[in-house]
């Protein structure tokens, strides 16, 4: 094998880094190390612990796997559960799933409803989050909002969707906004397949299904990897959800985003605020490290 | 085993016209080559009969059967793509046996299948590697495997060579011709590539701009071609094509080009009725039929020597003849000693001589 010769030497390649790195030293790499210690302390914002923080140990992270109040709501565990129903409805089987399903059923289509779906996704999905969140609050009004008059013209009643079905409002809006995503990626990968794969199991006699499931799916595993990696981090980190509902009621649509953003800003707890920091970082990396060992399984394989 | 059959199918794509009322009849266990250059419609024809693409008008028959409105599946045919279309993610035997598999064949018998067919190619040892592990010459067998493994009627080739390089073209060329008469299989293979249709054809279709040309066992095409294009197509290096006169007086016919002037006795009677006095023609003569020559003699053209390529077993001479280059193949163990710019004279026998209309067809 052919050793690459890089194009510049090594210190000229650093000064071409400086500037970019500093700016990540600054704003990731030092808020990091910042947080993972103030996460050991009791630091608040005002107060006496404010100018004269302590050292508490693993007291904070403690009190949120405290057992006798974890899945309690409004608490840590709880806000972890509904998280976890998030992620998995309006992530995976969302965006992932109905992106896959958008893309596969115009995919080697043409024509205006192809189009017409595809700009409206990608509206959806570049519009920004403030815009978005009134939208839907405006849409999704008990009284005035589009979506009841539709729902009570044809007779099925009005529910206040915000107040009695706030995960579900969420989930649906989440993957709303982001299913364009996962569209976009897999309508790309079905492009990355050649012709000739397809015509050959047409040849053969594959029936849809078949072509789906013995060439479409193995041919752009890796892209369906990515795209659940991406896809489910994001989600597990996303805050809007909050302009919908502020996450009420009652903790109903409380992500742990949301639990953060309450315990860190509004209690101005930091030191309790950076453990539950700490903590998602620390799940984000699971799911990296887990969908990353299936993407280096798939290519040993090959 | 079948014929295919033809009649009147055209293809148009919006305006396009790839495939223009074309008719032909393709009899049980022939190999017909599909030649033409790129954009003539070759592969548009093949993707007819495999039904990747459904024909705008006209009847496609396989057998007593008509597919035109059929599904790919349902015809009963075995295909081979340029780019061989191996799944990387399947095993050499997966991808093999994989039409058995749709159709519901059991694990056990699909790998006996598979072993059968790989030994007949002589993959057997392959079985259980991937496409990327496995050579290009292995893989374009694996390819045609799985063309050949549910037994299909009719065999179809899109430039399965071209992939290879030179020399494993030359021994996949024999070996695919080998394969199809051990069949016995109807094959209809698309090439650009003349010398593979000549070598495996048991008829060449020409084909350009949508149309079939002419349509005939490769050696009647290459020496009666039906116009200046397959002339042109055929050999290589190809035919020469000289513009010439005609002059026609009571007694002799005479052909006037830029440097020459031949007199056409005996032909001159088939020309009656077919050409005019003073009409354009185009001469044609293959590379292959001219000698060099020192001295002028009736049946010669003179020009002056623009190059000497040495082949081995012959060399090819170029005159330049009036503003046209006119190659010669010169066969003998020494390439004839003449240097650039000296005049030269090429002799061809009388009955060598092709004469096309300025339209292109041939003049019987």
């Amino acid at each position: 094998m052919q050793q690459r010769r890089s194009l510049l030497s090594i210190p000229a390649s650093l000064l071409f880094l400086l500037p970019a790195g500093v700016f990540v030293f600054i704003f990731i790499i030092l808020p990091f190390f910042w947080i993972a210690a103030v996460s050991f302390t009791n630091r608040t914002l005002t107060g006496r612990t404010a100018v004269d923080p302590e050292y508490v140990g693993l007291a904070n992270y403690l009190r949120l796997f405290d057992p006798d109040r974890f899945l309690r709501s409004g608490e840590f565990g709880a806000s972890l559960v509904i998280t976890g129903q998030f992620v998995f409805f309006s992530a995976i089987v969302g965006q992932v799933l109905l992106g896959l399903l958008l893309a596969w059923f115009f995919f080697n289509r043409k024509g205006w409803v192809r189009e017409t779906v595809q700009t409206l996704a990608i509206l959806a999905w570049i519009m920004p989050d403030v815009v978005v969140a009134f939208a839907w609050f405006a849409f999704l009004d008990r009284d005035a909002g589009t979506l009841n008059q539709i729902l009570s013209t044809l007779g099925i009643g009005k529910p206040d969707w915000l107040i009695n079905l706030p995960l579900v409002s969420v989930i649906i809006f989440n993957t709303w906004r982001g299913t364009a995503f996962s569209m976009l990626l897999f309508t790309s990968a079905f492009g990355s397949i050649p012709p000739s794969h397809l015509e050959t199991a047409a040849v053969a006699g594959a029936n849809t299904w078949q072509r789906l499931r013995d060439i479409i799916l193995p041919l752009i595993r890796t892209h369906i990897i990515t795209d659940l990696i991406l896809i489910t981090l994001w989600t597990f980190n996303t805050f809007t959800p909050f302009l919908l509902t502020g996450g009420g009621p009652a903790f109903q649509t409380e992500l742990v985003s949301i639990f953060t953003y309450r315990t860190a800003f509004k209690f101005f707890r930091f030191g309790q605020g950076s453990a539950v920091g700490m903590i998602m970082m620390l799940i984000n990396l699971v799911f990296a490290i887990f969908y990353l060992f299936l993407l280096r399984r798939q290519q040993v394989k090959l | 085993m079948a014929s295919v059959t033809f009649e009147g199918v055209s293809k148009h794509f919006g305006s396009v016209k790839a495939v223009h009322d074309v008719s032909f009849s393709i009899s049980d266990g022939e190999f017909v080559c599909l030649l033409g250059p790129s954009g003539c419609g070759k592969t548009t024809t093949l993707r007819l009969i495999a039904g990747l693409e459904q024909a705008t008008s006209g009847r496609i028959d396989i057998g007593d059967r008509e597919v035109t409105y059929l599904n790919p599946k349902d015809r009963d045919i075995g295909m081979v793509f340029q780019d061989y279309a191996l799944y990387p993610h399947m095993t050499i035997a997966d991808n093999i046996t994989y039409p058995l598999k749709v159709r519901g064949l059991g694990a056990a018998a699909r790998r006996k299948r598979a072993e059968e067919v790989a030994t007949s190619l002589q993959i057997a040892n392959l079985l259980d590697r991937r496409p990327g592990q496995i050579s290009g010459g292995q893989q374009q067998r694996t390819s045609v495997a799985r063309a050949v493994v549910h037994k299909p009627q009719v065999f179809l080739f899109d430039e399965p060579l071209s992939n290879l390089d030179a020399k494993l073209r030359l021994e996949a060329r024999s070996f695919l011709k080998h394969l199809q008469q051990e069949l016995g299989v109807t094959a209809i293979y698309v090439t650009h590539d003349q010398a593979e249709a000549m070598a495996l054809a048991d008829r060449i279709a020409v084909m350009e701009g949508g149309r079939v040309v002419q349509m005939g066992p490769p050696l009647e095409v290459y020496r009666q071609p039906a116009t200046t294009f397959v002339a042109n197509f055929l050999g290589s290096p190809p035919m020469n094509l000289l513009r010439v006169r005609l002059e026609l007086t009571k007694q002799q016919a005479m052909l006037v080009g830029e440097t020459f002037r031949l007199q056409l006795p005996q032909i001159s009677e088939r020309l009656k009725g077919v050409v005019s006095e003073g009409e354009a023609l185009i001469a044609g003569l293959r590379p292959e039929h001219l000698h060099m020559a020192n001295d002028s003699d009736s049946w010669s053209i003179a020009g002056e020597v623009y190059a000497i390529e040495p082949l081995g077993p012959e060399a090819l001479v170029t005159l330049k003849v009036g503003d046209s280059l006119v190659t010669a193949r010169i066969f003998g163990d020494e390439p004839p000693k003449a240097n650039v710019g000296e005049k030269a004279y090429l002799l061809f026998e009388p009955e060598r001589l092709h004469l096309f209309k300025a339209s292109g067809e041939r003049i019987p």
